[in-house]
């Protein structure tokens, strides 16, 4: 690498070739350069063709030679005046130098993991509480909610997922039907497809799935809308008004999903139940009254019963986490991505987590 | 004696227990529009959220009328009206819902008077005729003036306003000014703004305090004027002082 630099008696000379400085040397040290560290420098003479213009990465270049070059005042000649000013200008700002961030272990980061976990979950009880204190003012008109957010959240909760709900739950239903079918016809039990897909729908897959479809659907859309109010200080507008967001924003919205779940949720049972009786018609020699009488004696009380607290309680989980996210974003874009992400997998963790509380609940019981 | 409509004593305001901005003591009379100037980072800001209570004050005590912020009724409306750098309306409501919601909050006037009010004070900002148009379709100074609309949804005495002309080009800001000056002469409402704007600091303001972010307390109180002729902070002196490259400074450059 051929340097730009000739040493002189107690002087540089830096010569700039025709087509411009090599970039290259950009962040060298000085020996690299061709100067002796050792040597005292009182002056600099800069070079240049005719025409040179020089640009930013001259300057950089130059400013980062004069850093290194500690000791005496440095005189400059043949360095234009304007390159001379926008060296000063960056000299005459010093950031700020910020204390290089400690580096973290696997034990401390583990460690700091599970405290943000821990802060995070009594954050999320905390919230449960809130809500739970917050009902009776919503129940008697008292809280500060808009009633058409209500209604907003109920529509665009509705609506906008009934397609998705109905294609999951009805493809659920066949994929059980057709793998009970193919199992049970080499028992002569073909029959019992309608037993299989009847209370596994009504007690298990009809909540679970419809709560993930919610996860992703309107606990994503609940948190990137409250994460970009955080960004756009709409929250900090309605603090200032003395209304706090837990009742503005979250109660409206855990109300409509708690109110909403258990009516997608028959809706999920019918056609859980539907796609099994087509697989089942189809594959087996089970006409559809058969498949409906088999399914109405197999289906108990208490399964709905399970089921539909199951929604509930789902509906409610999926909006508070989803709010949740949302609340704790920083102000953003990125911030909005991740209260999304963090809205969809929290929730999706926590419904399989619950569900299994319930199953555990449900033995204990022995129903 | 009359109270200050605002008093400060000896306030600190920082993040995480770090002191941005410490001893702070100022009292903001009645009617007064007062500016909170500073160099970038020094917390002009964070003072104006800490005044407010969404930021909790470090040390010290602030006052409306005497009255420390949470010791006012929590159940009655704010003493004051905010304007947010960005506007802050609500995203999801027309400009008529963002008026209307705060009165709606607070059972402020009579329930069949608040469309009438809420237009008025559309018009007041010049956006009558845009009541059923969505934030997301105005322009930022638009969006600037309806969010003071809002500010002034429940009259109130003292409207706060975070960098008003922020983002907004000259003319645009010169008619937030003239706005400002007429609600105070209109309504007597005292003003509080954060601003890094000569010109409006100039036009509008009657007494400035000016933040130093090196040394993390205020360092000038008074005048603009009186501070640009009389500091004996250089710092103040110089920032009030500019006022872009003169023609020769411009010309000695080229």
């Amino acid at each position: 690498m051929s340097t730009p630099f000739r040493q002189e008696a107690d002087g540089l000379v830096l010569r700039i070739p025709d087509g411009g400085l090599d970039q290259t040397l950009l962040g060298c040290p000085l020996s690299s350069l061709g100067i002796d560290p050792g040597r005292p420098v009182r002056w600099l003479r800069l070079e240049a063709p005719a025409h040179w213009s020089w640009g930013t990465a001259d300057a950089a270049f130059l400013d980062d030679v004069l850093r290194q070059l500690t000791g005496e005042a440095i005189r400059l000649d043949g360095v234009p005046r304007d390159l001379q000013a926008l060296m000063s200008l960056a000299r005459g700002t010093p950031s700020a130098q910020a204390a290089p961030a400690p580096r973290q272990g696997l034990r401390e980061r583990v460690g700091l993991g599970v405290l943000a976990w821990w802060r995070e979950t009594l954050a999320m009880v905390a919230l449960i509480g809130d809500m739970v204190l917050r009902l009776p003012r919503l129940l008697t008109g008292r809280a500060m909610v808009r009633r058409s957010e209500i209604l907003d959240v109920l529509a665009e909760s509705s609506t906008r997922a009934i397609v998705i709900v109905s294609v999951v739950n009805l493809l659920m239903g066949a994929i059980l039907a057709f793998v009970g079918a193919v199992q049970l016809k080499t028992f002569g039990a073909g029959l019992y497809v309608a037993d299989l897909v009847g209370i596994a729908s009504v007690r298990e897959l009809a909540p679970v799935m419809t709560a993930i479809v919610l996860a992703g659907r309107t606990g994503a859309s609940f948190a990137a809308r409250i994460a970009t109010m955080q960004g756009n200080e709409e929250i900090d507008a309605l603090t200032t008004l003395r209304v706090p967001p837990e009742e503005f924003l979250v109660l409206p919205r855990v109300a409509a999903l708690s109110l909403l779940m258990p009516l997608l949720y028959v809706y999920a049972c019918l056609l859980s139940l539907i796609g099994g009786m087509i697989v089942a018609t189809l594959m087996l020699d089970v006409t559809a009254t058969g498949y409906l009488i088999e399914t109405q004696a197999a289906i108990k009380s208490a399964n709905f019963a399970i089921g539909g607290l199951k929604s509930v309680v789902f509906g409610a989980l999926v909006a508070l986490i989803g709010c949740r996210c949302g609340l704790r974003a920083g102000r953003s874009a990125a911030d909005v991505g991740q209260a999304t992400t963090a809205a969809v997998v929290n929730a999706i963790v926590a419904i399989i987590a619950v569900d299994a509380l319930f199953a555990v609940c449900a033995n204990a019981l022995g129903v | 004696m009359t109270t200050p409509r605002i008093a400060l004593h000896d306030v600190s305001v920082g993040y995480g227990g770090r002191p941005v901005q410490s001893g702070i003591r100022v009292e903001i009379q009645a009617g007064e529009i007062f500016a909170v100037v500073g160099d970038s980072g020094s917390g002009k800001s964070t003072l104006l959220k800490s005044m407010v209570g969404l930021q909790p004050l470090l040390s010290g005590q602030v006052l409306f009328d005497g009255v420390p912020l949470d010791d006012a009724a929590q159940d009655g409306p704010p003493p004051f009206g905010i304007l947010f750098q960005g506007g802050a309306l609500w995203s999801s409501m027309t400009l008529l819902e963002n008026v209307v919601m705060p009165m709606d909050l607070y059972g402020h006037a009579p329930a069949t008077a608040r469309d009438l009010l809420a237009r008025f004070k559309l018009a007041l900002v010049g956006l009558a005729g845009h009541e059923d148009r969505y934030p997301a379709s105005l322009s930022g100074g638009m969006r600037k003036r309806a969010a003071l609309a809002r500010a002034l949804a429940l009259d109130p005495s003292v409207l706060f306003l975070d960098e008003p002309s922020a983002g907004l080009d000259p003319l645009s800001s010169r008619r937030l000014d003239e706005l400002v000056l007429s609600l105070r002469e209109g309504l007597g409402i005292t003003v509080v703004l954060v601003t890094h704007e000569l010109e409006s600091l100039y036009s509008i303001a009657d007494r400035m305090l000016f933040l130093d972010g090196e040394q993390h307390r205020p360092v000038a109180l008074g005048a603009p004027a009186t501070l640009a002729a009389t500091s004996d902070n250089a710092k103040v002196r110089d920032f009030l002082a500019r006022r872009g490259l003169s023609d020769s400074e411009r010309e000695a450059r080229s």
